[in-house]
């Protein structure tokens, strides 16, 4: 049950050094499906995600949630583009957010077990989480995002540096999360995966919401010269 | 040349048979060093910590100064501990001076910057890694610092080996301070220096045999250490 949503962002802007580069945006997020932000690279995707979440605070504006904020930041998870791995073992890894929770130890694994079957890691819970793959480091992350089984999961083009087959499988598992009751954020700019998982679509260009559509209506008639251009592959810049 | 190999056997002897001289000696230099590298790391691990995770406005001034301080001639380090525990100097009343706790106070001033250097460059690359993790999970400042802190332990031994090393080895400082007292304030180092100075070669060996001894020991250690690290066993 999705209760810290629907957010809604008024006019929240970020700057760096004199610049801005997202925002002003408005924006309400309610409570399903799967929204894909896509946009060209630098259009701001990353910090928008980041704003949301409260990894980089706004100027100007407000963002609210249904319930108060720090409500709001204990439901969510974040998942980077290049997973952080902490240097410690798989199991470590994927417990880490129920530890500091203050869960016991042993249970805290014993859920992590749990989590790292779900993402395909059981193998590995005893090594190394530094020594796995690119996608099993994400896979991790993956894993260590939901094990505290999050109202909204924010991605940051999580399969950007991946094959396909570790696409294919962190896809199959973020349509579980998503069947389990998560919603889900993700920014990519891989328009094949956007097709594959969006129900809704916002197009950011310039920092800015260029085009925010459900996802039939945006792929098969997009409103915006630029939004059309970036789902023909055309060169955005 | 006959000399010298006569001294070698002498000196292999004193530690053959455990001169009870050499070993009162040893575990003078032994105790004073690990003292002054506890305080040391005590001190230096948090600071080194503190500056990489907390943001003020004379951070760059105060890491400028750490490193700084870490080239700081063990020679004057004594000289000015000298003064101020001397029975003219402000700690004098305190009757410190030629004691062991002296030669403590010296190593740590001359320890404390290494250990906290080394432990700020390791925390403060964990803490660029997992810096949006942290707070994407809302971790509190000391679980901020716990989880870096656990993350960065060999990182943070290998410092304290490394104080362990420089401490020692130490001779200046130690001698001005200490006084190089038989029974009382006598180390390895400022051991060495007066055997020598007075033609006594096997006992002088044979304590350089045993500093020698240690030091291997700690480089083999760190070696070991930095082994583990990139296995990550523990
Ligand atoms: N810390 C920063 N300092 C200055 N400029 C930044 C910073 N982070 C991002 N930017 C700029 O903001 C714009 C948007 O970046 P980003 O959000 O990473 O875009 P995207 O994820 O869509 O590629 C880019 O032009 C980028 O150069
Ligand atoms: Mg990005």
């Amino acid at each position: 049950m999705v209760t810290i949503l629907p957010l809604d962002v008024r006019g929240a802007t970020v700057r760096r050094r004199g610049r801005t580069i997202v925002g002003p945006v408005d924006l309400t997020l309610d409570g399903t499906g799967v929204t894909i932000v896509m946009g060209p690279n630098g259009a701001g995707k990353t910090t928008l995600l980041r704003m949301l979440h409260g990894l980089v605070r706004q100027r100007g504006g407000s963002i609210d949630w249904a319930r108060p904020l720090a409500e709001a930041q204990a439901a969510q998870a974040f998942v980077f583009q290049t997973p952080v791995v902490l240097r410690r073992s798989v199991r470590d890894n994927i417990a880490f957010p129920l530890m500091l929770g203050g869960l016991a130890r042993t249970q805290a694994r014993e859920r992590a077990e749990f989590w790292a079957d779900r993402v395909g890691l059981a193998g590995a819970l005893k090594q190394q989480a530094m020594d796995l793959s690119g996608g099993e480091k994400q896979k991790l992350a993956l894993a260590r995002a939901l094990i505290r089984e999050p109202q909204l999961l924010f991605l940051d083009e999580p399969t950007a540096n991946l094959d396909g087959r570790s696409m294919r499988e962190i896809e199959g598992i973020l349509a579980q999360a998503q069947a389990d009751g998560t919603r889900i954020v993700m920014a990519t700019h891989n328009i094949g995966q956007a097709r594959r998982m969006a129900s809704d679509v916002i197009f950011l260009y310039r920092g800015r919401v260029h085009e925010r559509n459900q996802a039939s209506a945006f792929f098969a008639g997009p409103e915006t010269g630029e939004a059309a251009a970036f789902i023909k592959g055309d060169i955005v810049e | 040349m006959g000399e010298i190999w006569q001294g070698l056997q002498a000196a292999f002897w004193l530690v053959v048979t455990l001169d009870p001289d050499l070993v009162e000696i040893t575990l003078r230099s032994l105790q004073v060093t690990l003292c002054a590298v506890a305080i040391a790391c005590a001190i230096g691990m948090p600071l080194g910590s503190w500056l990489a995770i907390q943001r003020f406005r004379y951070r760059r001034a105060v890491i400028a100064l750490l490193n700084a301080l870490m080239g700081l001639p063990p020679v004057v380090v004594g000289l000015v501990v000298y003064l101020l525990l001397s029975r003219a100097g402000p700690f004098g009343a305190l009757n410190l001076l030629f004691s062991p706790t002296a030669m403590i106070i010296a190593q740590v001033i001359i320890v404390t910057p290494l250990v906290a250097s080394i432990s700020h460059q390791a925390v403060r690359e964990l803490w660029s890694d997992y810096h949006d993790l942290l707070i994407s999970l809302n971790a509190s400042k000391r679980q901020r610092m716990t989880t870096l802190l656990v993350d960065a332990r060999r990182a943070l031994l290998m410092a304290a080996l490394a104080g362990f090393g420089r401490a020692i080895g130490e001779v200046g400082a130690i001698m001005i301070v200490g006084g190089n007292i038989d029974h009382v304030s006598r180390v390895l180092t400022t051991a060495i220096a007066l055997e020598t100075s007075k033609g006594n070669f096997a006992l002088a060996l044979g304590l350089g045999f045993v500093l020698i001894g240690l030091a291997i020991a700690v480089s083999f250690a760190s070696h070991a250490l930095s082994r583990t690290e990139r296995e990550g066993r523990w």
